[in-house]
């Protein structure tokens, strides 16, 4: 009897490859798991079990050694958050806009992993349109927190961390806008990466804010975090806003260690906002880092107090942009099937854009922007990379913030800077306060990736926070 | 009253690429069958993203350049916000603060005058030359009983130059002068065919009457009217020169009894032959321009842009007076022989071969223009046939000649004392008349001076 909640990306291939285990049995062993278990969590939309099954049978009837070298995913479980372009599946970005919308064509990174050999369990649940850091503004109801049911898994890629945590599938893709990988990530005990801006093609993903949006994943550990960057990292010629050049490989250095690598610590993230739970985590974690052999270092970002306003003004701005197209006039449901939240951020971006307001919000935002990133560009002067804890707080009650939009927001402030800079940042497993995980954030310079895959492993490796798994 | 006119004037031009300005669906799109140039960037399906065409960019920049305009080093798209069920996306992608081409201008002329020489010019300023993006194409229609509208997406993301005028015209003369003007130069620059009837180049004048009637032009901003009348759906040169006349006249009596014409937008109705209301100021559109985050900026540096100049070539302005000077034509034929490229470049070959059989640049030009020849089912050696043939001339001996002269002038007594008493264009009847009777090709020249050394005789 195979448990998936052990198996890993990694464990999973070389099964294979030892014909430890079919490609059916994985797959089927996963669904049966979702079937059974994820009822009670809300982490799947769809799934797409009859074609998941057909896909692995016909691969393993012709399994060669040769066809694992051409396709480095051969037989993966793998689920996408439903903002991702499935072509002939349901894709709803958790909205009832899109309840029935099945799209035409796949999705870059979807199209890349197919090719890679990953066969598709289902698509996930998440805030409508990626709106939200608890789960709770899917109008395909909550997400629940494996680790304890009464609170929230974070969000937007709530089902994306839940599913992985739980053993549903050993990669979920998810998207991070202000923090929507890494802090569901922080609060299931999962590896969550935001890769930086133009790393990974945006077509084929429902926009939420284009200039800020990041395609990324999250798995079990480390190193199954870089093998799959290896795969959807990449110019497609699709998306104007991608770099050109990549390194060679992710996994290359993840044993080289961090011995004398300089991290710094900036003092504005660990603030009073920020809970004593949380921060006694992270300082046990500084600790390890110490012991590692890195070089520790205090940095200040001054302008991460501005943080929240500048996200929630141009973010907003371009949603409102965004959802335009959804007017039911050739797809979808209309306007008024929009949830509260879409609601909230059509109007405001709709009014920081209007005249007499755009100078004094939107351009604002954007000077105030550039001095963001200012802040990061001479930091990463003087250290090698940044760790941070990823929310201010533990994972909170279902319901505790519903009411309270402002409340939700200020839960962002520890990851919005980093989308707004556009830099990379790798959310993993630092232990767990009250039985709640807590997560912490490398974040390196643009197109740093490489060097957060070898910080985040050498923790990993140090702590094993991540063989940790909820009792469902 | 006496009211002076001031018109600007906002031109769409298409630019003929091959791939639409954010995808790669070709660009052509009449006549085929709806829908079927379209894909998930040009029909605005979610996720999908645009990618800039880099030859619609440095053509748009082209036509800045040939409209002696500054080129923006730094330039950018920007999102222009507005819902109609042609625009896919819910927004236009457009360019709001930093066009890739502003200030410029180019001369055109002020009024009709006599054909020999160069006319009076007038100096139209450029405002700006941005680059945007087509829409789709709307139908309204009756199918099985029930009014529908249909939506045609093959038109979306075509690439779109919009050319936008400072309030420079003072009437409708000018304003046409102007587009045969900017049609011929994006013709010359060949990146567009700038057919009006095919949508090609749709053009949206503003009119207004101011009533200070001492200013000159250029308009100063306090001496511009307080209102101004956007006219639509005119698609060709005849209906702007109508449709400005009558904007004229309708706003001209409002004026006089007192009434101030209101801020809209009106429309041409060709079967009214009249332009009727559409939309009111109140109804005017905040577009909530903001920076497209999908593109990244765009930079041109001097040497790229110094190197799109020299791709510009000779502009018809420089072409003509090339034609004067080295062809020895005078401005009116030089003018006609430039207006298509085509026959521009027939016409310098057929020189050019000619000069070998002795037939003048001038003889060709006649032989041109008389003969309307476009060079497309005539060639350049042709021309110069036609030209020797209408060059040749029959010998004729002095004494014969003044036989026919004495013979047609006592013919034509009357005539002749016509031409004594003063009437200069009867010579003409007599040369004809000596040309008839010796029923050779003859010299005109000779002859002419033969009728009158034997008249003042």
């Amino acid at each position: 009897m195979i448990s998936t909640t052990n198996l890993t990306i990694e464990s999973i291939l070389e099964g294979y490859k030892d014909k430890e285990f079919s490609i059916t049995e994985i797959v089927s062993t996963y669904l049966d798991r979702i079937e059974k278990l994820d009822p009670q969590l809300n982490s799947f939309i769809t799934i797409t079990k009859e074609d998941a099954l057909t896909k692995a049978k016909a691969l393993d009837n012709n399994l060669t050694t040769e066809q694992f070298n051409n396709f480095p995913l051969l037989g993966l479980p793998i689920a996408f958050k439903d903002m991702y372009l499935t072509k002939r599946i349901r894709t709803t970005a958790a909205s009832k806009v899109l309840e029935n919308y099945v799209p035409a064509y796949d999705g870059t990174v979807v199209k890349k992993l197919k090719n890679a050999g990953a066969i598709i369990l289902g698509k996930l649940n998440h805030d409508a349109w990626a709106h939200g850091g608890s789960g709770e503004n899917s109008q395909f109801g909550p997400t629940k927190n494996p680790w304890n049911t009464e609170y929230v898994p974070g969000g937007s890629s709530s089902g994306s961390a839940v599913a992985v945590a739980s053993g549903f599938t050993p990669l979920a893709m998810g998207t991070d806008t202000g923090g929507s990988i890494r802090q569901p990530a922080s609060f299931t005990n999962t590896v969550g990466l935001k890769p930086t801006y133009g790393r990974v093609s945006r077509s084929g993903v429902i926009a939420m804010a284009s200039s800020l949006d990041t395609i990324g994943h999250l798995t079990r550990t480390v190193k199954d975090s870089a093998r799959v960057l290896e795969i959807t990292a990449g110019q497609d010629n699709l998306d104007a806003t991608l770099h050109k050049e990549l390194p060679e490989s992710y996994t290359k250095n993840l044993e080289k260690g961090i011995k004398g690598v300089k991290i710094g610590i900036p003092k504005e993230f660990i603030g009073t906002g920020t809970q004593p739970e949380v921060k006694e985590v992270f300082e046990k974690a500084v600790k390890e880092f110490e012991s590692l052999g890195a070089e520790i270092v205090d940095v200040s970002l001054p302008h991460t107090e501005y943080g929240i306003a500048v996200y929630y003004i141009l973010q907003t701005a371009e949603v409102s942009s965004n959802l335009a197209r959804y007017d039911g006039v050739r797809y979808g449901e209309n306007r008024t099937f929009f949830g509260d939240e879409a609601k909230r951020r059509i109007m405001l971006g709709t009014y920081v854009l209007s005249a007499g307001y755009y100078d004094a919000y939107y351009k604002k935002a954007m000077q105030v922007r550039t001095l963001v990133k200012k802040d990061y560009d001479e930091a990463f002067q003087k250290v090698d990379a940044l760790i941070a804890p990823v929310s201010p707080t533990l994972p909170w009650k279902l319901g505790e913030k519903v009411n309270d939009p402002l409340a939700m927001y200020l839960q962002d402030a520890l990851t919005v800077t980093i989308n707004i800079a556009g830099i990379p940042g790798l959310s993993v497993p630092a232990g767990f306060s009250g039985g709640l995980p807590v997560g912490i954030q490398i974040l390196g310079p643009h197109f740093s990736e490489e060097k957060l895959f070898q910080i985040g492993h050498s923790f990993e490796q140090q702590t094993n926070y991540w063989k940790e798994t909820p009792k469902l | 009253m006496n009211y002076k006119t001031v018109i600007g004037l906002e031109v769409h031009v298409e630019l003929k690429t091959k791939s639409k300005m954010f995808c790669g669906c070709a660009a052509s799109y009449f006549g085929e069958k709806p829908n079927t140039h379209t894909c998930p960037v040009c029909l605005g399906l979610p996720g999908a993203l645009p990618v800039p065409n880099k030859q619609a960019i440095e053509w748009c920049i082209k036509i800045a350049l040939a409209l002696n305009c500054k080129i923006n080093e730094f330039s950018k798209f920007d999102r222009k916000n507005y819902f109609y069920p042609d625009l896919a996306k819910g927004y236009q992608i457009s360019q709001y603060d930093l066009p890739f081409g502003h200030e410029g201008s180019i001369e055109v002329k002020s009024e009709p005058e006599a054909r020999s020489q160069k006319p009076e010019a007038k100096l139209i300023r450029i405002r700006r030359v941005h680059m945007e993006e087509d829409t789709g194409k709307l139908t309204h229609a009756n199918v099985g009983g029930e009014n529908v509208s249909l939506i045609d997406f093959n038109r979306s993301g075509v690439p779109l130059v919009e050319i936008v005028t400072e309030p420079d015209f003072e009437n409708e003369f000018q304003v046409v002068q102007y587009l045969q003007k900017l049609q011929k130069i994006v013709r010359y620059l060949n990146v567009s065919n700038a057919d009006m009837e095919k949508g090609e180049m749709r053009l949206e004048p503003n009119i207004s009457l101011s009533e200070i009637s001492n200013f000159q032009f250029p308009i100063s901003n306090e001496n511009l009217p307080e209102y101004k009348v956007e006219v639509k759906n005119i698609n060709s040169f005849r209906f702007v020169d109508k449709a400005i006349k009558f904007e004229i006249d309708r706003q001209a009596k409002l004026l006089d009894e007192g009434k101030t014409p209101a801020q809209e937008t009106r429309g041409w109705n060709e079967t009214k032959n009249a332009t009727v209301s559409q939309r009111s100021k109140e109804e005017a559109h905040d577009y909530r321009y903001f920076p497209e985050p999908d593109i990244p900026p765009i930079t041109y540096g001097e040497t790229e842009i110094s190197k799109l100049k020299s791709q510009v070539g000779e502009l018809p302005d420089e072409k003509i007076e090339r034609f004067v000077k080295q062809y020895k034509i005078p401005y009116y034929p030089a003018e006609i022989l430039t207006r298509n490229l085509g026959i521009a470049t027939g016409y310098e070959d057929a020189v050019r071969i000619g000069s070998k059989a002795n037939i003048g640049s001038a003889t060709i030009a006649n032989v041109v223009i008389n003969n309307k020849i476009d060079f497309t089912g005539t060639t350049p050696s042709q021309v110069v046939d036609l030209a020797r043939e209408s060059a040749r001339k029959d010998e004729i001996s002095s004494s014969e000649l003044s036989e026919i002269i004495n013979s047609v002038l006592s013919e034509n007594a009357k005539a002749v004392e016509e031409f004594k008493a003063g009437k200069e264009n009867v010579l003409q009847f007599l040369l004809g008349q000596v040309i008839r009777k010796a029923g050779k090709k003859l010299d005109t020249n000779e002859v002419k001076n033969g009728i009158l050394k034997i008249i003042k005789s």
